[in-house]
C-alpha cells in the first residue's frame, strides 16, 4: 500500500512550485511533510488530489497510475484531503457539513429522493449516528447547530477533518491540521489520528507545529523549493546540516 | 374588477413559478441563470404550436416542461465547466439564441407577427368562471412546485447543492461530482420555467418573441432578490410585489397627465431599478430573510 509521487513538476507562469518532487509514502501508515514557506507542499497536494494537474511526472496509488482520475474519483478511490484555508460549507451547520460529506446517499438523487423516500430515512437516520459519533470526536458538540462559517478557525479545522473522516477514506491528507487549534485540544486530536491508524486509516501531514508532527509520525519528509530535501525519521531528519540549513535559515 | 383581480393573479402566479425555478438554480445552488427566459419562451411556443396542433392541452404542458429541460441540458454539458460569471454570459446568450431563432424560423413561429388565438385553458366556460378555473390550475401547479422544491432542499440533494453553493472544490474533495448536481437543477428549474410559458401563452392567447427579451429574466432576479434569495417563500412574495408594482405603475399615468405610453414603459423600467436599488440598499436579505439567515 503506497503513494509513489514520481518526479512531479508544476510551474505556476514562471514560478517552478515544484520541481522534479519525488516520493514514496506508505499509504497506511502516518506520514509528516515540512518545509519552509513556498516549498510546494500544498501544490504537492493539489497535485495528488487532482486539483492541479502535473506539468510532468506520474502519482501512483497501489501501484496504479491514477494521473486521470477527477478529484471527486481520487477522493472515491479512498484518498481524501483537507485545505490549507478551510473551506466549510459556511451557511450549512457543522452537523450538515458533516451529513454531506457521508458517501454514496440514495437521497443525492432526484429519483431517489422522490421515488424511495423510505430508503433515504433509513440512510438519513444512519448518517445522522456516525455524524454524532464524528461531532463527539472531534469535540464539535457545543457547535453542532451552528453555521459552520461562525466557527473559529481552528474550529473550523477540525470540521474539515471530520468532513473528510465521512468519506470512509483509506488515506487522508492533512493539510495544516492543527492551525489555530487551541494546544489541549491539539494533543486529544493528535491522539485520535493515532487512534484512527491502528483502524487502517493512513495519514500524510503537512505542519508547522514542528514539536506536534514530530511526536506523532514515525517518518517525515521535508520539502525545499518544490524538492524532496530529506526523508527519514523525525530525529535524524532534523539533524541533517542540509535541512538545518534550509529550514532554520541555517541557523545552528 | 374581479376579472383584474384574477388576471394579476394568474400572472403574479407564473412569475412565481419562474422565480421557484431560479430559487433553485440560483438561491440553492448558486447558478448564476440570466437565461430563464429563453426556458419561459420555450415552453410557450412548444404548448402553443402542439395544442394549435390539436394536442390536448396536457400534452401540451407537458411536451412544454420536456422541451424546455431537454433543452437545459447541452447547456449544463458544455457550461457548467465554466465559472460563474461566463455561466452567465453563456445563459444570457442562449436565451438571446431562442429569441432570434423564434423571430427566424417564420415557418413555424410566424416570426415578428406572433401567434393570435392560442385556445384559453376552461374556455368552454362562461364569464369569470373560466378565469377562475385557470387561476386554481396555476394556484395547484404552483403549490406542488413550491413542495417539490422544499422537499428537494430539505433533503440529502439539497445539502449538496447548497454546499456547491458554498465551496465547489470542497465538495470535489469529499468524491461527489457537482456537474451531475448542477445539471439537475438546471434541467428541474429549466422545466418549471417551461411550464410557467405554457401557462402565460394559453392565457394571454397571443405570443410573440419580443416578449421573450432578457428583461423578464431580470424580473425574476429582482422577484428572488427581494423576496429573499434561496427561499421558497421569498419567491412568492417577491413576484406577487413585483406584478402587484408593474400593474401598480399602470395607473401612474391616470395621476400625472401628459406621459405618452412610449414614456410610460420608460419610467416603468426607471421604477423598477428605483425598487430594487431600495431593496438592496435597505433589505439586502430580501423581505423573507435569504439563505444566510436562520
Amino acid at each position: 500500500m503506497t503513494l509513489e509521487i514520481r518526479d512531479i513538476s508544476k510551474s505556476f507562469g514562471g514560478f517552478k512550485a515544484l520541481d522534479g518532487m519525488t516520493l514514496t509514502i506508505d499509504s497506511k501508515g502516518l506520514f509528516g511533510i515540512i518545509g519552509p514557506n513556498g516549498a510546494g507542499k500544498s501544490t504537492l497536494f493539489s497535485v495528488v488530489s487532482g486539483f492541479q494537474h502535473a506539468d510532468s511526472g506520474e502519482i501512483r496509488m497501489d501501484g496504479k497510475v491514477i494521473d486521470k482520475l477527477s478529484p471527486p474519483e481520487r477522493a472515491r478511490a479512498g484518498m481524501v484531503r483537507t485545505f490549507q484555508v478551510p473551506r466549510e460549507f459556511s451557511h450549512l451547520t457543522v452537523r450538515e457539513n458533516l451529513m454531506a460529506a457521508a458517501p454514496g446517499q440514495a437521497g443525492e438523487s432526484l429519483v431517489g429522493l422522490f421515488f424511495r423516500p423510505g430508503q433515504v430515512r433509513k440512510e438519513e437516520a444512519a448518517i445522522a449516528e456516525k455524524v454524532a459519533t464524528t461531532i463527539e470526536f472531534l469535540r464539535l458538540g457545543k457547535v453542532a447547530d451552528v453555521p459552520s462559517g461562525k466557527l473559529s478557525g481552528g474550529q473550523k479545522k477540525l470540521l474539515e477533518l471530520g468532513r473528510a473522516l465521512m468519506v470512509d477514506p483509506t488515506l487522508i491528507l492533512l493539510d495544516e491540521p492543527f492551525a489555530g487549534v487551541n494546544p489541549v485540544l491539539i494533543g486529544e486530536i493528535m491522539e485520535r489520528i493515532a487512534e484512527l491508524n491502528t483502524r487502517g486509516i493512513g495519514f500524510v501531514i503537512i505542519e508547522h507545529d514542528l514539536q506536534a508532527l514530530t511526536r506523532l509520525v514515525p517518518r517525515l519528509a521535508v520539502m525545499d523549493r518544490g524538492r524532496l530535501l530529506a526523508e527519514g525519521a523525525p530525529a535524524a531528519v532534523l539533524e541533517d546540516p542540509v535541512v538545518r540549513e534550509a529550514y532554520l535559515g541555517g541557523a545552528s | 374588477m374581479e376579472a383584474y383581480l384574477l388576471a394579476i393573479g394568474i400572472i403574479a402566479l407564473i412569475y412565481v413559478l419562474l422565480s421557484l425555478g431560479l430559487t433553485l438554480q440560483y438561491g440553492l445552488t448558486g447558478l448564476i441563470n440570466f437565461g430563464h427566459v429563453g426556458f419561459f419562451a420555450i415552453g410557450a411556443y412548444t404548448s402553443t404550436l402542439l395544442v394549435m396542433n390539436g394536442a390536448p392541452f396536457i400534452v401540451g404542458f407537458a411536451a412544454a416542461a420536456l422541451l424546455a429541460g431537454i433543452a437545459a441540458w447541452p447547456i449544463g454539458l458544455v457550461a457548467l465547466r465554466l465559472r460563474d460569471d461566463y455561466f452567465a454570459i453563456v445563459t444570457l446568450g442562449f436565451s438571446e439564441v431562442v429569441r432570434i431563432v423564434l423571430t427566424s424560423e417564420r415557418w413555424l413561429t410566424q416570426g415578428v407577427q406572433g401567434i393570435p388565438g392560442i385556445p384559453r385553458l376552461f374556455d368552454s366556460l362562461k364569464g369569470t368562471t373560466g378565469q377562475l378555473a385557470t387561476f386554481a390550475t396555476v394556484l395547484v401547479v404552483t403549490i406542488a412546485a413550491a413542495w417539490m422544491i422544499r422537499r428537494i432542499a430539505g433533503s440529502p440533494f439539497g445539502r449538496i447543492i447548497e454546499a456547491i453553493r458554498d465551496n465547489e472544490e470542497a465538495v470535489q474533495a469529499l468524491g461527489k461530482d457537482p456537474p451531475r448536481f448542477k445539471i439537475q437543477v438546471l434541467v428541474v428549474g429549466a422545466a418549471l420555467a417551461g411550464i410557467a410559458g405554457a401557462f402565460y401563452a394559453h392565457y394571454i392567447t397571443y405570443i410573440v418573441p419580443e416578449q421573450y427579451i432578457p428583461l423578464v429574466t431580470f424580473y425574476v432576479w429582482m422577484a428572488v432578490i427581494m423576496g429573499g434569495v434561496g427561499r421558497v417563500s421569498g419567491a412568492v412574495v417577491g413576484s406577487v410585489i413585483l406584478v402587484a408594482f408593474l400593474e401598480g405603475s399602470r395607473f401612474i399615468r391616470d395621476v400625472i397627465p401628459g406621459i405618452s405610453a412610449v414614456d410610460m414603459a420608460s419610467i416603468r423600467i426607471g421604477l423598477v431599478g428605483l425598487l430594487l436599488i431600495l431593496f438592496v440598499l435597505y433589505r439586502p436579505q430580501g423581505l423573507m430573510g435569504d439563505y444566510t439567515k436562520r
